[in-house]
């Protein structure tokens, strides 16, 4: 017991004993380093092998993990049908359930200018929850630049190999492929003109700043993969992505809180609604449409490059 | 209507544009103007506070033309202020103390990245904070969570890669259970503004038939946000997210990221639900018996942790079972230890993840206990520091950790009989088991170890975060009577 305690206080009591603490061997070279790794490797996988009382746990492991997800699975879907079979029908039980969707139906227009009601309730209702949700897109953006970029640490860090493959690749390069290019050639300006069509009458129909911003960004990624990043990166390049993203999302978040703010103080804002119909058309709908479709294009393509290429026009 | 009912809408706007702006920038401007600008953040935010005692009253801010059921709203009222300055602070000293460590750990390139998504994340917590609009807390909990995993990512070791996985999957489940919920309210009320929404949901309370798929749908929600704060059985990711990050990281995750998500149940609870309905729902108890099982699992966790970051991490879960336990109790007296013990763990704990990497920097950059043998003597100011967090965290009188405990009991006794002796017991057996890894690890830190004699060279600038928070802990401790005062006005505004 005295014993147990003293080797707890020394921080020695270690459920993976005489495992993990192998490993550590100061001053030695990295190519020693990486073969007692393999060699560590080796060992562990031997033992969780070979030895009977591990194999013994992992089986039961198994076992239990399997029956615990079944029985969760099974009460979750029981729970959920339960719930939605007993909840009260939508709009029929409690007729005052459907009183804001009517408002938006019946008012929107002519609160908003948009013909196009969605465009009119998530840009203009509930803006604040839109301006959140084009900055959820931004956030991924910098999340997947931090994992994916290239940069001194991950090439010092063993990828170096990795980083010349990716330069070098060439087998699976279609640019040089004229069926592609000649498709490309046709496509791409008519993909893009529909991604503008679709931008540019958010509030006037169907689809809108997310919708037309894919519909580009699906475009400039066909474009590279038809021409090849070095065609891209002489207009396309990290600083000109940098810069229209803040543009637009600091223009979002002006203009945006330029509203809330005179919303909330009972200013007038001097933001005309337009005639509904035209393409100017819905107060600060068609310009904030163009900032979304500017961000999600430019993330989808800086999504496609990081994952191809690790980095965003070519530096 | 004053000007500074504005300041609300300018903490968020501000927020997301220097999020945008500090990836234009170079690395050390970005972390310079994240410094100026959390500044002026608790400035603006110290002024609400001031508004709201002053006024007496909370305030609600219409988001543009539109006001209650249609357009987004925030509010503002005491414990928001409350809760915001306190955030902000501990942001702001986290980044202070822990930059040198991120000029270390992350690659130069990406410096900028970094305080981006700070940035971002300080806009996700005011929000979740302000919000009065159940849509508008999932689209910034959204951010929070994507942030989360990126501040965690940055390090680019393999075990952090390893960690923000899993962070992300138990996180987006969390996500996913919780917009079910708010979709299943929704379906039910045709709301999604709180008011209204409470209003409507103590129509369909009265009906018996209802209320059982109303508890289904508050229990989803619920499960969906204890997993996302770590609640026992779902803490399992925190020892390797906090374990392995760099300090500003672990210190903003443990102490604010999983507060966030536990006020913004709060107020779904208090505001959404309202009171009374969400009293009449056995969640409460099912709250109480898995904080108490937290509070013993993860100290007994703690006790076996042989790394510092991991012990301290795994106390995180004991300390976030306290909190579900006193929103388990019930009661004006259970909320207010609940939320007491929010900011008293804020404070300890970021205080905690901010002095283990400066021990560990002075005994050859290792975390485990053997090698932090005498790390209190050769730094002494991170000894210090240390030591006192854990006094707070035992429950010492003086520091916060013990009037939390004492809030604790004083709810325990107004509630029933069984979950007195039950809360009571619990408290005395974590309260024994925190003071048994805490003063192992003193034991450690200050046993002289003869064969290292490496001495830190003292930066005094980087004690003034840590004399910060310590100030805050201490306050809360010497006079927590104040702190109690303004939870209860700012509840009495909540209903």
């Amino acid at each position: 017991m005295k014993e147990w305690i003293r080797k707890w206080l020394n921080g020695d009591l270690d459920l993976l004993e005489n495992v993990t603490d192998a490993a550590e061997v100061p001053d030695s070279t990295r190519e020693e380093l990486k073969e007692q790794k393999k060699e560590f490797r080796q060992r562990l996988y031997e033992k969780t092998n070979t030895d009977a009382a591990i194999q013994a746990e992992r089986k039961s492991f198994y076992a239990i993990y399997r029956g615990i997800a079944v029985i969760s699975c099974v009460v979750l879907i029981g729970v959920l049908l339960f719930t939605v079979a007993n909840m009260p029908r939508y709009g029929v039980e409690n007729p005052r359930t459907v009183e804001v969707v009517k408002r938006y139906v019946e008012k929107g227009l002519q609160e908003t200018g948009a013909v196009n009601i969605v465009a009119g309730m998530i840009l203009d209702y509930r803006a604040f929850d839109t301006l959140g949700e084009s900055h959820v897109l931004f956030t991924a953006l910098v999340c997947v630049m931090i994992l994916l970029r290239l940069d001194k640490k991950t090439i010092r860090g063993g990828h170096l190999d990795d980083y010349y493959l990716v330069k070098q690749d060439t087998y699976f390069d279609v640019s040089k492929d004229s069926i592609i290019r000649l498709v490309g050639t046709v496509l791409v300006p008519c993909i893009i003109l529909f991604g503008f069509y679709v931008l540019l009458n958010g509030q006037n129909g169907p689809g809108g700043g997310f919708s037309g911003g894919a519909i580009m960004g699906a475009a400039l990624i066909m474009f590279s993969t038809a021409f090849g990043f070095d065609t891209v990166d002489r207009v396309f390049t990290r600083k000109m992505l940098m810069i229209t993203s803040f543009v637009s999302l600091a223009f979002y978040s002006f203009a945006k809180g330029y509203v809330f703010f005179t919303g909330a103080n009972g200013l007038e804002n001097h933001i005309p609604k337009g005639t509904p119909g035209a393409i100017l058309s819905g107060g600060l709908i068609l310009p904030l449409d163009i900032a979304v479709g500017l961000v999600v294009a430019c993330t989808m393509f800086g999504f496609y490059s990081l994952f191809k290429r690790g980095s965003i026009g070519g530096d | 209507m004053d000007f500074i009912t504005n300041f609300p809408l300018f903490t968020i706007v501000l927020s997301l544009f220097s999020g945008v702006l500090c990836y234009m920038l170079k690395g050390k401007a970005a972390r310079n103007y994240t410094i100026v600008y959390e500044s002026i953040l608790i400035v603006l935010v110290s002024c609400v506070l001031w508004y709201t005692l002053h006024t007496g009253k909370a305030f609600t801010y219409v988001m543009g033309e539109f006001p209650a059921p249609w357009g987004n709203e925030i509010r503002a009222g005491v414990l928001e202020a409350v809760l915001a300055l306190t955030f902000l602070v501990i942001m702001l000293c986290a980044v202070f103390a822990g930059y040198r460590f991120v000029d270390t750990d992350i690659d130069e390139s990406k410096v900028n990245l970094y305080y981006s998504l700070l940035n971002l994340m300080t806009a996700a917590l005011m929000a979740l904070v302000w919000t009065n609009d159940l849509f508008t807390g999932y689209v910034f909990l959204e951010i929070l969570t994507l942030t989360s995993c990126g501040v965690l990512i940055v390090r680019e070791l393999g075990r952090t890669t390893l960690a923000a996985v899993r962070y992300m999957i138990m996180n987006l489940l969390g996500s996913g259970l919780f917009l079910l919920g708010v979709v299943m309210l929704y379906n039910m009320t045709g709301h999604l503004l709180m008011m209204p929404m409470q209003a409507a949901v103590a129509e369909l309370a009265a009906d018996p038939a209802v209320m059982p798929v109303l508890t289904m749908a508050v229990g989803i929600l619920t499960i969906g946000l204890s997993i996302k704060s770590g609640l026992f059985p779902f803490h399992y990711w925190m020892p390797d997210t906090y374990g392995w990050a760099t300090p500003t990281s672990a210190a903003v995750l443990s102490s604010l990221v999983s507060k966030a998500y536990i006020f913004l149940l709060f107020k779904t609870y208090y505001r959404a639900i309202g009171i009374e309905v969400f009293e009449r729902m056995p969640i409460r108890n099912i709250l109480l018996v898995l904080g108490i099982c937290g509070m013993v699992v993860g100290s007994v966790q703690a006790i076996n942790a042989n790394n510092i970051n991991r012990m301290v991490a795994f106390s995180s879960a004991a300390q976030i079972g306290y909190i579900y336990m006193g929103i388990g109790l019930g009661s004006v007296y259970g909320y207010t230890a609940a939320l007491f013990h929010v900011l008293a763990h804020a404070l300890t704990k970021s205080q905690l993840f901010l002095t283990t990497p400066r021990l560990a920097e002075v005994s050859g950059g290792n975390l485990r206990f053997r090698d932090l043998q005498g790390s209190g003597h050769r730094n002494r100011d991170a000894g210090v520091f240390f030591t006192l967090g854990a006094l707070s965290m035992i429950g010492i009188p003086v520091f916060a950790g013990f009037s939390s405990k004492i809030q604790f009991g004083l709810a325990a006794v107004e509630s029933s009989s069984i979950k007195m002796i039950l809360v009571m017991l619990a408290l005395a057996v974590s309260s024994m088991l925190n003071a048994l890894y805490f003063i192992r690890t003193l034991i450690r830190m200050y046993t002289e170890d003869p064969d290292t004699n490496v001495r830190a060279h003292h930066r005094a600038g980087y004690n003034v975060p840590m004399l910060v928070l310590t100030a805050g802990n201490v306050f809360l401790g010497l006079f927590s009577w104040v702190v109690v005062n303004l939870i209860q006005t700012g509840l009495s505004m909540f209903g």
